[in-house]
């Protein structure tokens, strides 16, 4: 008897979760990728037709341009935070005064909320009264800076906050991995005369491997979701120049009574994003089995 | 179970969804709940902020799924005919009294489907505005431009004299209500053929070439500031003297009302160039959800009667910078824009020129995608003809 | 050799110094705005210290700001999500931690499936899934209501939660598990004894993070609430689409502060054992 319920005791624990993330996100989904095969409107209407939806989708030009600039947000925002992120744990993996102050001040950013932090970038990158301004005023003519009034240049203001945001802790899940690497292979490195960077480059950062892929994990995961920080610094201007993919599916399954695209774009999304995490979680599986 | 139906039969709560949060709509719709809760009802306020009532539609069609959708919503244009052939919003006919009399018969048809009243309209905004600042016009010695060569002639002039020549606010909101005006100077078939019923042929015709050429031409004599600046900013602009003209529907009156300026002496308000026998409309309403697909509660039908009161209509009108729509209300407190509106109205109505504006008019998805074909063509390089093919070919998909 | 070191040590301080105030400028730009009054916010010197601290901002965001037919601020919404947020994150973060030491040590067949299964939760973007969780809270009665907006906010932080604490126990050796099950223990009574007093630090991000999540959340907040229980995120984005004419960017910027103070406070106070909970093992894959 208790072996018995000892072997299902596991399952038993697991079956709340498990059964509300199958209603919550395997049925919704399915419910959803339903809906894009159907001519909903206004409200979902269960009646199907195909294709359609999905023609309409592709024969779309905002959705391509949204596509895009999700390209050019997710690339440029997921390695400059990487990049920032570890040189300043690593700067801060130098015993450093102050470290905890200066930790708290790059891990803040994570604290606002995406509308908030929208907000304060919006103005301080407004050509009229923000940063440029300043500049101006000190003297400085030529600086004006004016990406977010050009189409072309603004979705990297949107990078730039999204790199301000999550940067700090970027950086602190490197440090926790550097501070988690056995200290006796860095000592007989040095003794063995090797420098610095030599030491960084074989010895510890592949070591601390399955971080990069922590890192890259919610980097993307944070690229794909993002949508208040948008809607609060651009709401998706110029134009449609820094609509993402999830501003245009809310705006077509809500706000344009369009529920059947609206379906369909976000059904392409999951595909992305199935399209992204499979290679990058075999490829980790892979490499945690060999290095076991 | 009974006794908790009877307790909320007795204090009668009316849930009200809307996204009027601020100042003079904030005011307007006090003074309606105010109202209300002389009667003995609890008015539950479901204020929803941001992207022009996009946020409270979305709770909206969340709340109407999960069968409990508020009581009282406000809303506009073709949406009210959607939601009543869904069956889900409470008929007024019973109520409606001498509405027919008392609303302009464009008006009228715009709140309902099938022979039967869906919606009861607070007050009537008139789009095709535009204002001048008085003094900076009489600085430059220019006139009230009546076409669209006049209107290039005068944004020169303010240049000359180092003023903005234009305010504008770049969001696709404000692209869009200065791009309906071009096409309603085209005349009113045009724009009932183009805009209301895209017509494909009146879409490709040489005349909308002609209208981007005009939003291209414009667009020089907007300044730099322009991304995301909300439009209230821009008529600021225009208030302060910093810019000559606005293109912004009645409500921006409030501003230049709350900044303690005087049509006439302070500004000019006028009908855009071209459009001077048209009054393009919007008409904000209120719909009722059927609750538990119950008809009409008594707290529901006392709210749509109310909002027909001529005291209630004079009032709030004046708070949004609107007109009434019960044409039985005396204007006496209105000012000279307020007034002129009125009559213009009632010209245009006779004249047939009494049209829906673009965001009464025509369904939100064909809506946005006019928008995006504008606000797209503005932040590039796009010539007026592949601007045209866009919008043509929106209009097929939407 | 040693001015080698220090010319490095200047360069390394140097760089962290200019990364922390580039980090602080919006922040700072916020605060300051929020004291100022609209006539100095005119004058339009961004960074400047106000010339005289005026606190009637605040006091407006804070009490009598229009939200709508109300006019008394933020306070309302602010205690409507203080209600919500706190069992929802101690609810998501104990699911999370019996997950995760389930998932890790009590090894199963088909464990893996069903971690990497409950991981897809963290990936699907939210708009997507709004209507059916309507339907599915209406036909349950509990659509509009805190209760309703708990659950939401528990299920969809269960991913996350999972994830987090089974990488923490996947570290913990087994053997640990299989002496005490010879002794007699069950899987809970491990639990509540062993893996749940090794846990404070991992517990520490656990709740930090999801603090965040909940309390900065708008959408769900927006769309599941109701009237009554409207959360403070829902307040701001009314409050700062209110202003009509001079936009009051000191009474939107002092209610953006007042919306993340708690979340500021709980990074400023915990963010030591956040980075310290994550050193605990929460990253090592």
């Amino acid at each position: 008897m208790s072996i018995l319920f000892d072997r299902w005791l596991p399952a038993v624990v697991l079956a709340p979760s498990v059964a509300a993330s199958l209603l919550f996100v395997y049925i919704f989904v399915f419910l959803n990728g339903y809906l894009s095969f159907t001519s909903s409107r206004l409200l979902p209407r269960y009646e199907f037709v195909g294709l359609d939806r999905y023609r309409e989708l592709f024969d779309n030009d905002v959705w391509w341009e949204s596509v895009a600039n999700l390209f050019w947000f997710a690339a440029p925002f997921i390695v400059i935070s990487t990049i920032v992120g570890l040189t300043l744990a690593i700067l801060l993996d130098q015993r450093i005064r102050a470290e905890g102050a200066l930790r708290a001040i790059y891990l803040y950013p994570l604290a606002l909320s995406q509308v908030v932090a929208g907000t304060a970038w919006q103005w301080l990158m407004n050509p009229s009264l923000g940063l440029s301004h300043v500049a101006e005023q000190l003297g400085w003519r030529g600086a004006s800076f004016d990406w977010l009034s050009d189409p072309s240049r603004a979705i990297f203001c949107v990078v730039i906050a999204a790199v301000w945001q999550c940067t700090g802790f970027v950086a602190a899940l490197f440090l926790a991995g550097l501070r988690g690497v056995d200290e006796e292979i860095v000592k007989a490195a040095q003794v063995d005369g090797a420098s610095k960077p030599l030491i960084y480059r074989r010895i510890v950062l592949p070591t601390i491997r399955p971080v990069f892929f922590s890192v890259m994990l919610i980097l993307t995961h944070l690229a794909i979701k993002t949508f208040d920080l948008v809607v609060a610094m651009t709401a998706g201007g110029p134009g449609t120049s820094t609509i993402l993919p999830t501003i245009f599916m809310y705006t077509y399954a809500f706000e344009r009574g369009r529920m059947g695209i609206g379906a369909a774009s976000a059904m392409m999304m999951l595909a992305m994003v199935v399209a992204i995490l499979v290679p990058l979680m075999y490829l980790e599986s892979r490499a945690t089995r060999n290095a076991a | 179970m009974a006794g908790a139906v009877a307790a909320q039969a007795q204090t009668q709560d009316i849930e009200v969804l809307h996204y009027w949060t601020s100042g003079g709509e904030s005011k307007a719709v006090n003074v309606l709940r105010q109202r209300l809760e002389k009667e003995g009802i609890n008015w539950k306020d479901s204020a929803i902020a941001g992207g022009g009532g996009a946020n409270a539609m979305t709770v909206l069609k969340t709340r109407a799924v999960s069968g409990d959708p508020p009581a009282a919503v406000q809303m506009r244009g073709p949406v009210i005919q959607d939601w009543a052939d869904q069956g889900a919003l409470v008929g007024l006919n019973a109520i409606a009294g001498n509405w027919n009399r008392e609303l302009p018969p464009a008006i009228d048809a715009a709140l309902k489907y099938k022979g039967t009243y869906y919606a009861v309209p607070h007050w009537i905004h008139r789009v095709n505005w535009m204002y001048i600042n008085k003094p900076a016009l009489d600085k430059v010695g220019g006139k009230v431009p009546t076409t669209w060569n006049e209107l290039f002639d005068l944004a020169d002039k303010f240049k000359a004299a180092g003023i903005i020549p234009i305010a504008h606010g770049g969001t696709p909101y404000h692209d869009g209500v200065y791009f309906e005006g071009i096409v309603q100077s085209m005349g009113v078939d045009f724009y009932r053929k183009a805009i209301l019923e895209q017509d494909q042929a009146t879409l490709t015709s040489p005349k909308m070439v002609e209208v981007f050429d005009i939003l291209r031409k414009s667009q020089r004599y907007f300044d730099d500031g322009i991304q995301g600046r909300p439009w209230n900013i821009a008529a600021a602009m225009v208030i302060e003297g910093k810019a000559g003209m606005l293109f912004m529907g009645d409500w921006a009156k409030g501003e230049f009302a709350n900044a303690n300026k005087v049509p006439g002496v302070d500004y000019v308000c006028a009908a855009r160039p071209g459009t001077e026998g048209m009054f393009t409309f919007i008409a904000d309403t209120f719909v009722f959800f059927k609750q538990r697909n119950q008809p009409a509660t008594p707290a529901q039908n006392k709210l749509a009667s109310m909002i027909m009161d001529p005291a209630y209509q004079a009032e709030a009108a004046l708070y949004k910078g609107a007109i009434p729509a019960n044409t039985t209300v005396s204007l006496s407190n209105f000012d000279d824009c307020a007034k002129k509106s009125s009559n213009d109205m009632q010209g245009a109505s006779r004249a047939n020129g009494l049209v829906p504006a673009m965001n009464q008019g025509i369904p939100e998805a064909m809506l946005g995608a006019v928008r995006d074909v504008v606000t797209r063509f503005l932040n590039s390089n796009q010539d007026s003809q592949s601007a045209v093919q866009a919008l043509a070919r929106a209009a097929r998909n939407n | 050799m040693p001015r080698e070191v220090t010319i490095g040590r200047v360069a390394i301080y140097a760089t962290l110094i200019v990364f922390a105030l580039i980090f602080l400028t919006p922040i700072y730009v916020t605060i300051v705005t929020s004291f100022k009054s609209l006539e100095e916010l005119r004058r339009g010197d961004l960074l400047a210290l106000p010339a005289r601290f005026e606190y009637a901002a605040w006091i407006k965001a804070w009490s009598t700001a229009c939200t709508g037919v109300r006019c008394d601020g933020l306070q309302p919404f602010f205690f409507n999500s203080v209600k919500m947020v706190i069992p929802a994150v101690l609810l998501s973060s104990l699911l999370g931690s019996i997950n995760g030491y389930v998932l890790a040590q009590w090894r199963f067949p088909g464990a893996d499936i069903v971690f990497t299964g409950l991981l897809v939760g963290f990936f699907i973007p939210f708009q997507a899934i709004l209507l059916p969780a309507a339907q599915f809270l209406g036909f349950f009665g509990i659509a509009n209501t805190i209760g309703g907006l708990i659950l939401i906010h528990v299920v969809y932080g269960i991913a996350f939660t999972t994830m987090l604490f089974r990488n923490f126990y996947v570290n913990i050796p087994v053997e640990l598990v299989k002496a005490a099950r010879v002794d007699g223990a069950g899987l809970f009574m491990i639990y509540r004894r062993i893996f749940l007093p090794l846990s404070l630090p991992i517990f520490m991000v656990c709740i930090i993070w999801q603090f965040t999540q909940i309390w900065n959340d708008f959408l769900f907040g927006v769309v599941f609430s109701g009237p009554a229980a409207r959360p403070v995120t829902v307040g701001l984005n009314n409050l700062v689409n209110t202003s009509e004419g001079v936009k009051e960017f000191n009474v939107d910027m002092a209610a953006a502060l007042i919306t993340a103070l708690p979340t500021l406070l709980v990074y400023i106070l915990g963010g030591r054992y956040f980075v310290r909970g994550l050193m605990a093992g929460a990253v090592k894959g």
